[in-house]
């Protein structure tokens, strides 16, 4: 058996395999036609039960694509998604509601993803009254109250508009919105990158708070580095659709071996003035290329320090480099021995 | 971990009952009646509407026999109740005002309700549908639009003949147009939102979907253009009448009332100026509610 820090026996409760998702795209001009917007292009990852993977890329580079591909509220292009021993891809809308009940997610915007006509009594009893239509008003009430109160909002608010309440406190009705039924999984997308920094820990530490109470698994989604390390236990890190690292939190701050990676964490500051000075700063060059017409090869080659022919030529797979560690760069032994922080 | 919230501490030991938030659509009637111009048209249409339903019991005259006692036109005369005189046949102009008040506003609202009808289903199916078939039905709309439509109530008038339900439906047929539009442009709007994804990630139905969570959603704006369709209707029906296509005699309506009154505009000017009155007072009220309601539903000021 082996005795790393997550036993590899556990079985995942959530396997997501080579999934694509491409958005078709008119062309313009005389003989137009479609061609595919490869958001996510073949994103592998296992996430155990009560396990927080942390999504970081730069805007555009696929995450919140692949998080709402993984809850079917996006087509798969291709992939499989199997939650819980069942393969959840591609199922029609009736077949995918038992599941909705174990799979919710959380949004970036808090106050629009709130039906501004609707109480938020009646917003977070939604999806009660969807999966459990024979429960009276009364327990729904109860059910709800106990939930506002568990987010941090006072239950007598319960007849309250959205418009009359705060960003951070959409965003508690949002949070209490997806716990309501129990779920064994929230996908949060950027829950916090709309709201003030003094309202993002608050908001954070109580998503925590209720992963440790639920044994909730999280995909969490952002582009922010700090929060994510901050929250995550594994971390994947996005480039233009792709998967390009995904380790453990502590090998992916302490010894990140994809280049893109390298720039990611060298551009988040250090608290300690000291080492924020001494630590170099990898900037990247250009920008990111249109997921329309990705680089062939090395999605990242065309901004990679170290890019050379083998990058153009051959596609980098994912290849385990410890247990705990995958990466997907022909070079990144040459890239890991070059870290200068 | 307890927040801050923003509604003060000392809410805590009152009753839910007085917590009762303020939705959106409460707020709105809030700001509706702080519109002066809003109000006071309000009420004056009102009056309008009050005037037309009882107009056989406000006045001794019939709206169809003439006074044989009285001039043929006579000017307002206030001792034989002649409030705003008799027309070229002798009758009662001041009934004839109200009972052109109710075909003038009865066009109005029917034709808008049918326009609303065939233009919110036509608009929400092509905005929800989306794709394809939201490009094909648009492309009817705009197709439609091109058409001269007035030429086509005219056409539709000399072959059916001059049919007071006929001025509906044709009036109500070019109207919906519009706002098959708008509502398209809403449904696209608010479907993109987040919360009818947060809907479909919780598993609700598409039919609840779109009536509890986008109709609401697009309702002010439709409301708004109602009002404003409403004076339309009925200035394009006087339009009509003026062109000799408006309702059969002895039935009347502001505009032929207009325009019998244009044409002895110099000998008889009162029977000119009090439909014109009417007409003006009753657009303009139209239009300042809109106006108001446009202001009040707007979610930008929030
Ligand atoms: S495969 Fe080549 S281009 Fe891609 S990250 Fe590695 S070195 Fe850079």
């Amino acid at each position: 058996m082996n005795s790393g820090a997550q036993s590899p026996v556990k079985e995942p409760i959530l396997s997501v395999r080579n999934i694509k998702v491409y958005f078709p795209i008119q062309t313009a001009g005389l003989f137009s036609g479609t061609i595919p917007l490869k958001a996510v292009d073949g994103v592998d990852f296992d996430l155990l039960a009560g396990e927080t993977l942390g999504v970081v890329g730069e805007s555009g580079c696929g995450k919140s694509t692949l998080g709402r591909g993984i809850l079917q509220l996006l087509e798969l292009s291709d992939g499989n998604v199997v939650w819980m021993g069942n393969n959840i891809g591609g199922l029609s809308f009736r077949e995918m509601k038992k599941y909705r009940k174990q799979l919710q997610i959380i949004f970036q915007d808090p106050l629009a993803s709130l039906n501004p006509r609707m109480t938020i009594g009646d917003i977070i009893a939604e999806p009660l009254t969807v999966h459990y239509p024979e429960l009276s008003a009364e327990e729904r009430t109860q059910q709800v109250k106990d939930m506002m109160d568990r987010v941090g909002l006072l239950p007598l608010m319960i007849n309250r508009y959205p418009h009359e309440f705060s960003g951070g406190q959409c965003q508690r009705i949002g949070v209490a919105r997806a716990m309501i039924l129990k779920p064994k999984l929230i996908v949060c997308d950027e829950p916090v990158s709309a709201l003030d920094v003094s309202i993002q820990a608050q908001i954070i530490n109580l998503i925590k708070g209720l992963q440790e109470d639920f044994g909730l698994s999280l995909i969490f989604i952002s582009h922010d580095l700090s929060i994510v390390r901050h929250i995550s236990h594994r971390i994947m890190v996005l480039y233009l659709g792709n998967a390009v690292e995904v380790a453990d939190r502590k090998r992916l701050y302490n010894n990140p071996c994809h280049p893109y990676t390298q720039a990611l964490i060298s551009a988040v500051p250090i608290p300690d003035p000291d080492l924020e000075k001494a630590k170099q700063r990898i900037v990247l060059q250009g920008d990111l290329p249109s997921p329309l017409n990705p680089p062939s090869g090395c999605v990242f080659r065309t901004r990679c320090p170290l890019a050379r022919d083998l990058c153009a030529r051959e596609k980098p797979r994912l290849q385990q480099i410890d247990p705990d560690h995958q990466v997907a760069c022909h070079f990144w032994q040459e890239a890991q021995d070059q870290r200068i922080i | 971990m307890k927040i801050k919230p923003i509604i003060p501490d000392r809410l805590e030991s009152i009753s839910e009952d007085a917590v009762k938030g303020r939705s959106l659509w409460h707020d709105a009637r809030r700001r509706l009646f702080q519109n002066k111009a809003a109000v006071i048209s309000m009420v004056i249409l009102g009056i309008i509407v009050v005037l037309a339903i009882l107009a056989p019991y406000l006045s001794p005259w019939p709206y169809d026999d003439p006074d044989w006692g009285y001039d043929f036109p006579g000017p307002p005369n206030a001792e034989l109740k002649h409030w705003f005189g008799t027309d070229g046949n002798g009758r009662d102009l001041f009934v004839r005002t109200l009972y052109g008040a109710r075909i003038s506003l009865m066009v109005g609202i029917l034709a808008t309700s049918v326009s609303l009808l065939i233009g919110v289903t036509y608009g929400a199916t092509a905005g929800f549908i989306g794709g394809r078939v939201d490009n094909i039905m648009m492309r009817i709309v705009d197709i439609l639009y091109s058409l001269p439509f007035m030429f086509f109530v005219i056409l539709l008038m000399v072959f059916f003949g001059r049919n007071i339900f006929l001025i509906f439906i044709a009036l109500g047929a070019v109207e919906w147009l519009t706002m098959a539009r708008i509502v398209r442009g809403q449904t696209l709007s608010v479907k993109k939102k987040e919360f009818i994804e947060a809907a479909h990630a919780t598993g609700v139905s598409t039919r609840k979907i779109i009536t509890r969570h986008i109709i609401p959603n697009v309702l002010g704006p439709v409301i708004v253009y109602m009002t404003l369709t409403i004076p339309m209707v009925i200035l394009t029906e006087s339009f009509l009448s003026f062109l000799g296509l408006g309702v059969q005699e002895p039935l009347t309506s502001w505009g032929v009332l207009i325009s019998e009154g244009a044409k002895q505009m110099e000998s008889a000017p009162w029977l000119l100026i009090f439909p014109a009155i009417f007409l003006a007072i009753t657009l303009f009220c139209f239009n300042f509610i809109g106006d108001g309601l446009r202001d009040a539903l707007d979610p930008k000021d929030r």
